[in-house]
């Protein structure tokens, strides 16, 4: 198929951005939308006029989250419950105008083209999205806890996140609720996590405040285009752990 | 010729890692404060040690080359992760993890440093559970196992199809844990572009910043290098698109010797190759084959129709199927390793009776096992991998059988190390797939997650420290010692010159060009006349790449075709010491499949007696012919005997 591609060209994070028009010709219905870029990118490079596009993309499987296009409106383009590198070109139709832009949030600053800076979500888990035993040595044995197998499920789904980051995108306030939410989930939901609860919900909420992610006003756009359809139950479970903690715990 | 001391420990073989641990040296507390360690990767094995390290009261720094630690591609593991737990009480045990490691990987490996990861493994699983890892568990609330290729018992923990996530992001956190202490700092986007060597130890690394293209210095008192495997040699791989070989290169090239590395694992269940476009190859779990049957139409002339397009693989009556690995190995059926599957899925499609549009590719069924279970249990187990097929094969697996095809997956082969997980250059470590250490010629399946983490929790803060307490007298040495800038100067060299050649093909012609060679002559079944050829037609490719590539852009701003060039020109010399490696060893093992050495079944033949040695090679000049160290293997635990998984 033939495809007119409108992508947002921006040569580093200080300078101005706009939209460039490109043609790709022949392209299989069975490729990759990253493969499709690929093949723009080795055209630009024998042209030799214009540097390649930048985009980040790694695993191609739907996994390590770097993938991050805003394709025609919406975070991965349009199918539900997958990542960029997970949509194919059978999704679109020939002749088709398609329209690629970074993610859109201000805690998120372009770095090149498509590159977002995503160093905000590692700071908002290095505040506390984790249970804090050492390594190494002596720990109880795996099986000396027995956890219900509903709890243990439903932190896994919490906890199968891969920080991409498209809630934000997809959301007009940039929450980043769902993203810690899921980590304040999955912990709460496990005897492992739950003695440091208290402090965790707090430190992740107010680090996330910090780096200016707006806040949550139901509309659900983030679950709608989580690659891994996480729930938004986790921001209620958020809320809860947030609200008794602050009642029962003054922070310091 | 120097000697390669692997240092093991003396006694049996079960006290040998205690011993170990009673003897070895220590630095005290206030020492660690001023002792500097470097981790180049952000894997499990390098979170995992920057994370225990930073904990124990070292600085360390962590670099890599993704936007956040999360994306290293440990992440994309699938299937699980192995210990000797015997929750199951089927008869497992440390020494029968140990044992089928060592017959897994063909008699390959060295046996003290498998017995030690056994006998870790059970720590790794209390560690991940007690972060909050959130494994798989049965309804009375205790933990899963499954089974995989080459064990007859049930010792695999998972958690659904998404093990390597969430081990990976166990370690993450530890490592969240220790950057927010302050005692880890974290570098995002950094390439490491060469290492620093002063008076003859490792003293730091010259790191490219990828987002503004300065090259920087950074002086450690030691450095480990955690960067995975070189899979992407063959430019088709499972590996992530960034994955490279380049820091282990140029550690070989620094002096660090290359421990065999020919032995390649090719997987046995990806999807196939379907375009000349394609970027990469998408990995099904092993664990499929708990609860899939593999099969090809027993009658050429179904599989011709197949390929056609003009019959579909469920109208084949039962009878005429070949259930060609439940047919040849009867006792572990489905599951045989990772070497032995491949290689009989390649044989089925070669003699012609492959399926898929290219005959090449087997069916992978799951019919059975759902009418058994019912759908929604092999939707529990394996439902976001269904899923992964769909969207990329648009058939549905529930419906009709997944087709398979054998692709590059892990490197056993890397970085040369002693019982310590030092490199032959002193300061210098290696770990998870980045060494060459446990898996001989052949890794089980869930072995990859168990070896990262317990080099980087459980091996590497003790060793590192045993070589750390003589160096507590070392000040940090300044970066603008000549040693650092002489490095950077010549990095700065390296990429001038590619950016002067402005030729006529992509960085990417190149790569594909070079993974073609590989495939062909350096993958599944090699001989000597292949090899041989392989190694002329990548030197021509080599002089070729230097005179006709091009890389667009400059060296002071962000690059990416920069980026992918300097790997690839690590990669076609890498290529080459492959295909000598894989020439030299005239005998088949494991991976290694040399067509001249099979017995009259087909399977693998091994010679003990010209063979049982670990290859390490020695980098001896561009234009000089490497040279070839013997490390041999000796094993008195174990009793050496032909692979039979009939």
């Amino acid at each position: 198929m033939d495809l007119t591609l409108k992508i947002w060209r921006q040569a580093s994070a200080g300078a101005k951005g706009q939209f460039v028009n490109y043609q790709v010709k022949n392209i299989s219905a069975e490729a990759s939308f990253l493969e499709m870029l690929d093949i723009l990118n080795e055209e630009l490079v024998m042209k030799g006029n214009e540097e390649p596009v930048a985009f980040d993309h790694d695993c191609r499987e739907g996994i390590c989250g770097a993938c991050s296009l805003y394709i025609n409106g919406r975070p991965h383009g349009p199918d539900r419950g997958i990542t960029t590198c997970q949509m194919h070109m059978r999704n679109f139709k020939d002749g088709e105008t398609i329209v690629i832009e970074p993610w859109r949030a201000k805690p998120f600053p372009v770095i090149k083209d498509l590159m977002v800076d995503r160093t905000a979500f590692d700071e908002i888990i290095q505040a506390g999205g984790y249970v804090s035993v050492r390594t190494g040595g002596t720990l109880p044995d795996a099986n000396a806890l027995p956890i219900p197998k509903a709890a243990s499920d439903e932190a896994m789904d919490a906890a199968s996140c891969i920080g991409c980051g498209a809630c934000v995108a997809a959301c007009k306030n940039a929450s980043a609720m769902l993203f810690v939410s899921a980590k304040v989930s999955q912990l709460a939901l496990l005897p492992q996590g739950k003695l440091e609860a208290r402090e965790r919900v707090q430190n992740m909420v107010k680090k996330m405040d910090e780096l200016g992610f707006g806040n949550c006003t139901n509309t659900y756009a983030c679950e709608a285009e989580c690659p891994k359809e996480i729930s938004v139950t986790h921001i209620a479970r958020m809320n809860r752990e947030y609200l008794s903690a602050k009642i029962t715990a003054p922070q310091k | 010729m120097a000697k390669l001391d692997a240092k093991i420990p003396n006694g049996p073989l079960a006290e040998k890692w205690t011993n170990y641990k009673v003897h070895q040296n220590l630095v005290n507390p206030a020492n660690k404060r001023k002792i500097d360690i470097l981790v180049v990767g952000t894997g499990l094995a390098g979170a995992a040690a920057a994370a225990s390290l930073g904990e124990m009261g070292f600085n360390v720094k962590i670099f890599g080359i993704h936007d956040s630690p999360r994306r290293a591609h440990s992440i994309a593991a699938q299937g699980g992760i192995n210990a000797a737990k015997n929750y199951t009480n089927d008869g497992d045990s440390v020494y029968r993890l140990f044992n089928d490691t060592i017959k897994g990987g063909d008699y390959r490996s060295r046996e003290a440093n498998v017995y030690r990861l056994a006998e870790v493994s059970n720590s790794i699983i209390d560690q991940c559970v007690a972060q909050g890892v959130p494994f798989a568990r049965e309804y009375g609330g205790l933990l899963d196992n499954r089974s995989f290729g080459g064990a007859q018992v049930s010792r695999t923990f998972y958690a659904r199809g998404q093990t390597g996530q969430q081990l990976l992001l166990g370690a993450y956190s530890a490592l969240s844990k220790e950057i927010n202490k302050g005692s880890v700092k974290m570098y995002t986007r950094r390439d490491m572009m060469d290492l620093v060597m002063v008076d003859g130890r490792a003293r730091g690394v010259i790191m490219r910043n990828l987002v503004t293209g300065e090259l920087e210095r950074y002086f450690g008192h030691a450095v480990v290098i955690a960067t995975g495997g070189y899979s992407n040699v063959f430019f088709l791989s499972t590996n992530a698109m960034a994955s490279n070989g380049s820091v282990a290169w140029k550690a070989y090239k620094k002096g660090a010797f290359f421990g065999n590395p020919s032995f390649a694992q090719i997987h046995p269940t990806c999807i196939p190759v379907h375009g000349d476009y394609q970027s990469k190859l998408t990995l099904m779990s092993e664990s499929l084959r708990n609860d899939g049957r593999i099969w090809v139409p027993k009658k050429k002339e179904d599989a011709e129709k197949i390929q056609k397009g003009t019959l579909k693989p469920t109208s084949i009556p039962e009878e005429d199927r070949d259930y060609y690995l439940e047919r040849r190995y009867p006792a572990f059926g489905n599951l045989v390793p990772r070497d032995v599957a491949s290689r009989a899925a390649k044989e089925r499609c070669d003699a012609g009776h492959g399926v898929g549009s290219t005959g090449l590719a087997v069916y992978l069924d799951f019919a059975d096992s759902i009418k058994r279970l019912g759908k929604h249990v092999i939707e529990s187990r394996y439902g976001n991998l269904f899923q992964m097929y769909e969207k990329i094969v648009d058939e549905n697996p529930y419906e009709t059988p997944m087709m398979i095809y054998p692709a590059v997956h892990y490197t056993m082969g890397g970085i040369w190390v002693d019982y310590e997980l030092q490199t032959t250059i002193p300061g210098l470590f290696a770990a998870g797939e980045a060494n060459f250490s446990d898996h001989g010629a052949n890794r089980l399946g869930a072995s990859a997650l168990m070896q990262g983490l317990a080099d980087g929790y459980f091996v590497l803060p003790y060793t590192l420290q045993n070589y750390l307490a003589d160096q507590i007298g070392v000040k940090p040495l300044p970066t603008d010692l000549p040693e650092f800038s002489k490095t950077e100067q010549e990095t700065q060299a390296l990429i001038d010159k590619l950016l002067a050649v402005n030729g006529n093909n992509t960085v990417d012609y190149y790569h594909r060009k070079l993974g073609f060679i590989m495939w062909d002559y350096v993958g599944m079944a090699r001989n000597k006349e292949g090899l041989e050829k392989a190694i002329q037609m990548i030197k021509e490719l080599r002089i070729e790449f230097w005179k006709n590539v091009r890389v667009p852009g400059k060296a002071d701003t962000m690059n990416v075709e920069l980026e992918k060039a300097l790997r690839v020109v690590d990669f076609l010399e890498m290529g080459e010491l492959m295909a000598r490696d894989a020439l030299m060893r005239d005998e088949s093992c494991g991976g290694h499949f040399r067509e001249e050495y099979q017995t009259p079944e087909g399977e693998a033949m091994r010679d003990d007696n010209k063979f049982n040695f670990v290859a390490a090679w020695q980098y001896t000049g561009d234009d000089k012919e490497p040279e070839l160290h013997k490390e041999p293997l000796v094993f008195e635990f174990t009793e050496v005997k032909q692979r039979n998984y009939k």
